[in-house]
Parts: structure tokens; sequence; C-alpha cells
């Protein structure tokens, strides 16, 4: 039997920026057994809850993540929304919907340059973050932060998009659209890039309904979960959200389902646009929530799930958020033992980890 | 099976002007609607502290007998909670980022004594 040996993989690592500790234990080049750690970047945001009032809490809530910023706030709102039963107008849920859905844009191209900068591709980061630059320049145009937006709040939203600016918006998709088609074919069809991620980190159908993944990771081996599909926001109203899936289950197949899923949002936001109603985007907000809610909502990342109890003061009770990376680390987990050293890097990025979200 | 997708991307790139602008000579113009720091403008204020209250990140500090007003830029999230809280609209977003500093001090305006009260 060979020597076993230990290799620190972060907290700190060149090719994953947050910071999640796994102690690999190796053999020779094999990994046998993977011990995580987190808690690097704990800040007691769901404590933080007692201490600001509920209307306030929204620009808290967003800032659990930098990257799927908006769905934790509007999965804040949402939940506040139904306790204290207030229906938003139906723009507002539209303006919600193209926010969430460019957000999952230039979440998935993050991560398409995070993935290329691991396997080695470094032009092809640069192009990925090329592309995510526009969306970040839509975000800043229509909201005023490029990643923390401060839209959403308990009622609906605070700014409106223009009729121009949504033409602007769709412009600048087609761009971006045209752009990626270019380069997509780099991540389909190269061999290079084939070699390091088919066959990689497989995990069956019956594995990960087992493991209770999410997102991405799931539909990448076939599984149709879609938090969209419960047509929160305006979901409902567009035809076009239907759960993109891929079935092989390896690192491959999740990165397709990322990629597809980027065609997929500029769908959404071209419906979304074209049938969003005129009228109100916010209505006003007496008293105090009271009782408790469970919502979902699909972040780039998969399901999240935001717990809030309320007792009729203007401080909640109770805020719980359980992230899509806390619900895949058990997939990540169940990936890496048997698999290369070279792979782990790999393996890691295709669940696409936020570990900032898993720990408030 | 390829090997060489990428070329087309590479040729063009060779030709093409550069993505990224040539800071600090050509400066990068926000939007107009940006939310980059608060401006504060004193003609109006009552010192009601509503801002104050609204602020997610404590940010700001309201004394109604001094009649300052006073912000943490380096704390200071630019959620604009303030500005939307404010009864006399004298709290607004401008689009710059706030300059950087070499001290996370705080800034504190206060009112300019009013000459025609004192005689």
């Amino acid at each position: 039997m060979s020597r076993r040996s230990i290799v620190p993989f972060g907290p700190q690592h060149p090719v994953l920026p947050e910071p999640i500790h796994l102690d690999l234990v190796l053999e020779d080049e094999r990994v046998v057994e993977a011990i995580p750690s987190i808690g690097f970047v704990h800040r007691g945001l769901e404590k933080l809850v007692e201490k600001r009032e509920y209307t306030e809490y929204v620009y808290v809530a967003e800032r659990i993540c930098g990257i799927c910023s908006f769905q934790h706030g509007s999965g804040y709102c949402q939940a506040v929304e139904a306790i204290m039963n207030v229906e938003i107008p139906p723009r507002a849920e539209f303006l919600r919907t193209i926010w969430a859905e460019l957000s999952r844009m230039h979440s998935h191209l993050l991560w398409l340059g995070l993935l290329a900068d691991a396997f080695g591709f470094e032009s092809l980061f640069m192009q990925c973050w090329r592309l995510r630059e526009r969306v970040l320049d839509i975000f800043e145009m229509t909201t005023g932060g490029r990643v923390i937006f401060s839209v959403c709040k308990v009622g609906g939203v605070r700014r409106d998009i223009s009729s121009d600016d949504m033409k602007r918006i769709i412009t600048v998709l087609d761009t971006i659209v045209a752009d990626l088609k270019d380069f997509e074919r780099v991540f389909f069809d190269n061999n290079t890039v084939k070699s390091r991620l088919c066959g990689v980190g497989v995990l069956s159908k019956e594995k990960i309904l087992e493991l209770g993944a999410v997102g991405p990771v799931a539909r990448g081996s076939g599984i149709k979960l879609d938090m969209r599909k419960l047509g929160y926001a305006a979901y409902d109203k567009i035809p076009q959200v239907e759960p993109i899936i891929e079935t092989a289950g390896d690192c491959y197949a999740r990165c397709l389902v990322r990629l597809r899923e980027l065609y997929q949002s500029v769908e959404i936001i071209k419906a979304a646009a074209s049938t969003m109603p005129e009228g109100e985007i916010s209505v006003k907000v007496t008293g105090n929530p009271n009782g408790e809610f469970f919502s979902r909502v699909e972040q780039p990342r998969g399901e999240a799930s935001y717990y809030v109890r309320g007792n009729g003061t203007k401080f909640l009770e109770r805020f719980r958020v359980r992230t899509p990376t806390f619900a895949n680390l058990g997939a990540l987990l169940a990936t890496l033992p048997g698999c290369d050293l070279a792979d782990v890097p790999m393996l890691v990025l295709t669940i696409d980890p936020c570990i900032s979200c898993t720990e408030r | 099976m390829g090997f060489a997708e990428f070329t087309k991307t590479a040729v063009r790139n060779l030709f093409s002007k550069p993505a990224t602008k040539n800071y600090p000579k050509v400066k990068k113009e926000f939007f107009e609607n940006a939310r980059g720091h608060v401006i504060f403008d004193e003609t109006d204020c009552i010192y009601c502290s509503l801002c104050a209250r609204k602020c997610p990140a404590d940010a700001i500090k309201v004394d109604r007998n001094a009649k300052t007003w006073s912000i943490v830029r380096a704390g200071c999230v630019q959620c604009s909670n303030c500005v939307d809280a404010c009864p006399k609209k004298c709290l607004s977003m401008g689009p710059e980022y706030t300059p950087v500093m070499t001290e996370k001090g705080c800034e504190t305006y206060a009112r300019v004594p009013d000459n025609t009260e004192d005689n």
C-alpha cells in the first residue's frame, strides 16, 4: 500500500477565490478522502435581523452574497410580503424577473470564466469576463449598483426600467449572444477542454437525489429541478421557463447546463420585456409582519430557501437562509474520493461554490 | 471533437481595440443613476435624524442640539435608503465613488451659524 499524505486545499487557493478548506488525504496522486472545514467568513447576518427593522434588513439580506445578491433580496422580500399579505404590482414582478435573470447571466459568465481559468485557458477566461462586464454595465445603468443593486424592497421595487433602456438592454443582450456563440464551441467541442471535463466527477441521478443536490448540479444529472417552475415573481407568465437538463452527470454536463441557461435567460428577459405591463412599481406597506413563511427562489447556483418569522414588531424574530452551495457541498464531497489531485479544482468549481453565501 | 475553435476569437482580438480603458488618462464615465456616494445639502435639513435611523449600516449620525450631520464614508453601503427616507429631500446620491482615503474617519457637516439670529 502506498503512503498516505494530506494536502491542504484552500482557504486561499489560486483556483478558487472562495474560502473553503479541504484536507485532501492522498494515496500517491489519488484522493481517498476529503475533510472539509468552513466558517472562515461567518458574519452573523442571520442574527442581525433582530437589530434591523424588517424594511432595512433587505439591504443586509442582499449582502449575504455578492453574486446572487438580487435573489437574496427578492427571496427575503417575498417571504415578508407573504406574511403581510402584500400583493406587489405586476410590473414590479416583471422587473424582479428581469433583474434575476440578468443576475443569472452574470453569475454563469463569471463561472464559465473561472472554469476556463481553472483548466488553464486564460484568454477564454478573459473573454467570458469581458461579456460579463456588459451585464454589469446594464446593472449600473438600471439599478445604480454593479453588484449589489438595492432595488428590491418590501412591497415592490425601487427603480423602474424605461422602455428606451429596455431596448438598449435587448440590444446589448443580442451582442452578448453573438459573441458567446463565437467561442461557446471551445466549451462544447474542444479536445483539451473535453479531456478535463468529460467523465470527471460523475454523479448519478440516484446519488443526487440521495445527497439532495440542487441547481445546475442536479440538472446536469438529469433531474428536472428548477424553482422558477414554482411561478414566483413573473415566472408563471413566461412560457420559456423550462428546466434545462443534461443526463451525463459529469463536469462537462454541468458546464453545458450553465452555458445553455445563458441563452435561456436571454429568452426569458426578452419575453418579460415584451409582456411587461405598465403601472406602479411598488405598493405602500403598513404594519409589521406577524407570522412565518418559507419562500424559495432559484438562484444561479440552485434552490435557496428563506425562513422568516415575525412577531408583530418591526424587528423580525428569526431569519434563516439555506443556500444552494450548502446543499451541493454533499455532492462535492461524494465526488472527491477516488479522483486525481489534478481534477480537484474542476470538481470544486463545477458545483459553483459560494462559501460566503453558505456561511452568511 | 475539434482543436482550433478559439482561433477566430483570438485573431479578432489581435486586430480589435483593447476592451479596457486607458485609466487614468481616460476616466470612467458613470451612469447618471449610479449610486456612488451620499450628498448632503444642509440648507433644508431639520435634523430629524430619520436618515440615521433608516441607515442599515449605522453610518450616519445626527446631533439635533449641535445641528451636525456626520457620515462615516467607509461604512456607508450606498443603498440610498436615507435618500428615500429624508422628508426634506436634502440628501441625494452622486454617481462617483467615494474617493480613496487614508483614514476611515467621520465626515461632519455643521450648520453655519446664522448671524441674523444672533443679533
